[in-house]
This record gives structure tokens, sequence and C-alpha cells, in this order.
């Protein structure tokens, strides 16, 4: 399947439009939710770390530091990758899965078109800029921990500055962003195998969205683990 | 001229296809028919490569499929257009664009040339007010018509339509199916049609392959197929009361 995704490539003319579309649909469309959902809990994980610190010899630029790290480490790469496996995915999924029931994919190949390329390749392409969704991500959800832990009284806004650009390791923002590129290509091809292959009608375009997510999930997560692995553990 | 050779296609264990050989002619509307499950999609599919047939060979005017490699197989296929049982248009796009994807795609036409082609093609399939409509918009005989013209745009050779009037209603059926032989006269293509409509048989008949379990069991014109004595058509053809009716107003010489 990879093969053929980069095979006989479509006219740039026409690709170029199917881009972005994509990102547009992708891309776009995902950055109000993950918007919402980085602000708010970048601000609950700020919050707990507050409310866990019960000590008063530990320091309040903690939440600062603890909310910066979970963050950017796992929250923004690892969580919204996988609630992106829901709302891409299965967008994904179901959009291709209802092509192949209604015989589009069949009118695509019959014309002499490579429908691989033609639906998968603009969907790797525009999840090239996955990454930059990413980064909101994790301005918002420090800014949320800020503000929620300024506003709430938890700490000030200058020990939770200083926390949050404490012991600053530049290689983490590497890991998270290498972790967010591979996250970004599992997004774009394992929803695309199982819309592509799939077998039946109405009915399997939604079975087959469902387990497209579950794979998908299970995917990045098991990546998430070996690349921390691999990238920090040693 | 489409030349189909003793060819056999099995699906794991059961053998769908079992040698059928037969010439679709150019210029002609060829019909396929036969009950349902004889194997009539997928010899169609068998023709447009969707399946590969484990023996014999297809060939377009001498251009043996099989032996064709990737890039020459494509450009067969982009002289091929080819009408879906349920129409598969693009649901993302207008009925305009639906048309102009061959266009887009492989030739090198500037908009304003394609647009004069597409306006022609809609024009010549009597859809003239719905281009910026999406397929979802419209009705089904509306949609097949869509297909035609998409199947048509690029000038092909062959046209393959499978069913293409399943689910109109009789009226529909006959303006899709003289359509498709105009078309087919009027630019000289090789038609291929699947179907299991009488009607279609009356109208448009002009070389019918009637297939049954995956053979040929007959093959002749519309004047023909109302005077056999095979068994098999008969029972096909005449399991109708109107059409039982129509026979023996036959034999007695109408
Ligand atoms: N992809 C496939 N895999 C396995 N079996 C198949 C496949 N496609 C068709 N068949 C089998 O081949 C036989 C012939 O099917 P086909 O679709 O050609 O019938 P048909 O003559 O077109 O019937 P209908 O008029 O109902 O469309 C059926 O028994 C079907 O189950
Ligand atoms: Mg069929």
């Amino acid at each position: 399947m990879l093969k053929e995704i980069f095979n006989k490539q479509t006219k740039w003319s026409v690709m170029r439009n199917l881009i972005f579309k994509e990102i547009d649909d992708l891309i776009i469309d995902s950055l109000g939710i993950v918007a919402f959902i980085s602000f708010f809990v970048g601000g609950v994980v700020s919050i707990q770390t507050a409310l866990n610190l019960t000590n008063p010899l530990i320091p309040k630029y903690l939440i600062g530091f603890a909310t910066r790290q979970s963050v950017i480490l796992e929250f923004a790469p690892t969580f919204i990758s996988v609630i992106m496996a829901g709302k891409m995915g299965s967008f994904i999924t179901s959009s291709i899965g209802t092509m192949r029931v209604t015989e589009q994919i069949d009118a695509l190949e019959v014309m002499g078109v490579n429908s691989l390329n033609y639906l998968v390749f603009p969907k790797i392409i525009a999840l090239l800029f996955y990454p930059f969704v990413i980064g909101i991500s994790m301005f918002l959800g420090v800014l949320g921990g800020w503000i929620a832990g300024v506003y709430g009284g938890f700490t000030s806004s200058a020990e939770f500055i200083n926390g949050a650009q404490m012991q600053f390791i530049p290689f983490h923002i590497v890991y998270a962003f290498i972790k967010t590129i591979i996250f970004a290509l599992l997004l774009a091809t394992i929803p695309s195998f199982h819309g592509y292959y799939m077998k039946g009608g109405a009915l399997e375009v939604g079975k087959a969205s469902t387990v497209s997510f579950v794979w998908t999930s299970v995917s990045i997560i098991l990546f998430n683990y070996i690349l921390t692995q691999l990238l920090l553990g040693s | 001229m489409i030349e189909v050779k003793n060819v056999e296609k099995s699906f794991g264990e059961s053998k769908i296809l079992k040698g059928v050989s037969t010439v679709f002619e150019t210029g002609k509307t060829n019909l396929i028919i036969g009950q349902s499950g004889s194997g009539k999609t997928v010899l169609l599919k068998s023709l447009l490569g969707i399946h590969k047939p484990e023996v014999g060979t297809i060939s377009f005017d001498g251009r043996i499929y099989s032996e064709l490699d990737d890039d020459e197989k494509r450009e067969l296929r982009t002289e091929i257009g080819m009408v879906f049982q349920g129409s598969a248009l693009f649901d993302s796009m207008t009925v305009a664009e639906n048309v102009a994807f061959p266009l887009r795609m492989f030739t090198n036409k500037s908009k304003p040339e394609i647009k004069e082609r597409v306006d022609f093609v809609l024009e010549r399939v009597a859809l003239k007010d719905a281009h910026h409509k999406l397929p979802s918009e419209i009705s089904g005989g509306m949609q097949k018509r869509v297909a035609i013209a998409r199947a048509i745009v690029n000038n092909p050779k062959y046209l393959f339509c499978d069913e293409p009037n399943s689910g109109l209603d009789p009226n529909t059926s006959i303006l899709i199916d003289n359509l498709i032989k105009e078309i087919t006269e009027e630019y000289n293509i090789t038609t291929v049609i699947n179907t299991h409509d009488m009607n279609s048989v009356m109208e448009i008949g002009e070389k019918i392959l009637f297939l049954k379990n995956g053979l040929k069991a007959w093959e002749g014109t519309k004047e023909e197929i109302f005077k056999t004595d095979n068994e098999a058509v008969v029972a096909f053809v005449y399991s109708s009361n109107l059409f039982k009716k129509v026979r023996e107003a036959h034999l007695k010489g109408y």
C-alpha cells in the first residue's frame, strides 16, 4: 500500500487543490477543539499540582514546572493525538469508506487514476502541518495552566513563569515533535487503510470508523512508549 | 471491438466464469443479460480490469489487456468510460466538477476549453441547469445522466454500463437507453451494457450475450431473441406475462 501511495503521482494542478482541501478539513477544522481542550486541561493540571503540593517546604514554582513538563511531553503530543484519532481518524475512514462502498474508488481506478495516491497522499501532506496544531496545544496548555494557577490564587504569576522556564531541556521539544510527526503519519495512514480496504455497506462504514479509531489510538500509545524508551530512556 | 476469449474467473473455490468467449462490436450497443448471480458484473469487471481472469484473454482492438505494462494499462483506461450501477459520482464535487474530472486529470485542456466541453456533454444528456448542484441534490435519473456525461466527456472508445436503468421508472429507463444508443452510434463507441431489463433488450439490443451459470448460453440480436428455441433464453425472457403475450404476437406474425 505505502508504495502505491507515492507511485504514479496525480497531476499537480489537481493534487494542489486536494492538499488545500485536506488542510482545511483535517488541520484548520481541528484547531478549535484542540485549543479548547488544551487550555482547560492545562488549567486542570496546574490546579491539581497546586492542590497536591501541601508540604510548605516544596516551592510553588513547581506548579509551573510540572504543568510545562506534562503538557509539552505528554499531554499535547500524545493525548491530543489520541483525541485526533477520534476526530480526524473517523473522518478519514468514513469518507474513504463511503467512497469504497459507493464504487467511487472503482470509478477512479477505472478512469486510470491511482486511487491510493489520489486519496491518501494529500492527507499525508496535510498532516505535515500537524506539528503546528500540537505547538498551539502546547502553548495554550501552559497558558491555561498559568491563568488557572494565578487566578485561582494557587501561585503568583512570577513564580509560575519562573517554574515554567526552569531546567528547560531543548531536547524535550525535539522529542515531543519527533513523536508528533510519527503520530501524524499514523493518523494519516491507519484510518485511510481501514477506509480503503473495507467491504460492505453503510453499516460497515460506521464499524470501520470505530475499528480504525481503536487501532489508531492503540498504535499511538504503543509508539509513544517505544519512542519514549528510545529517545529519553537511555 | 473487444474480443473475449475463453475467460475463466474464480473466487476461492467457486468458478464464476467458466470459459466465456464473445466479440463486442464497435458502434453497437452490446448487451450482457442473464439471471441475478449468473456472472454479468464479474464479466464486466473483468473487461474493465478490476478483476483479473485466471484463464483467457481480453483484447481491445488488438491490445491484449493482460500483456500491457502498467503505463499502457492506464493509457487504455483513459479510453474507457464507465457508468456504475449506483452512478458512483464523487459526492464532494458538483455536477460540473464531476463531469470535468477526467478532463482535468488526463488532458491539458485550459479552463475555458474544459468548460465548453462540459457544457456540451451536459447539454447532450439534457442537463443544462444542474451544473452547480451536488449529486445529493439531484434525482437518481439525473445522477445516471451525469454519470453518462462523465463517462463520455473524454471521448471514450469503450463505454461500459452496469445496469444503467435499475431503479428508474420505465420512461426514464427508455430515455437513458436511447441516449446510450445514440451516443454509441454518434461517436462510434464499443458499448457494453449489463442488464436484466427486458425493456432495454427490446429497445437497444443490437447484440445480446446471454449468460447462464458463468457460461455463454446464447448470443444473437433482439430480433432473434424472440424467435429462438433455446430453452434457457425462453425461460428467462418469458418469465413475465407481458413478454409471453409479446412472444405469442410475434409468433403469429405481428
Ligand atoms: N468479489 C467477489 N468475491 C467472491 N464472489 C463474488 C465476487 N463478486 C461476485 N461473486 C460471486 O459471483 C457470482 C456472480 O455474481 P455477479 O455479481 O456477476 O452476478 P450478476 O449476474 O451481476 O447478478 P446481478 O444481476 O444480481 O447483478 C455470485 O455468486 C457472487 O456471489
Ligand atoms: Mg450485477
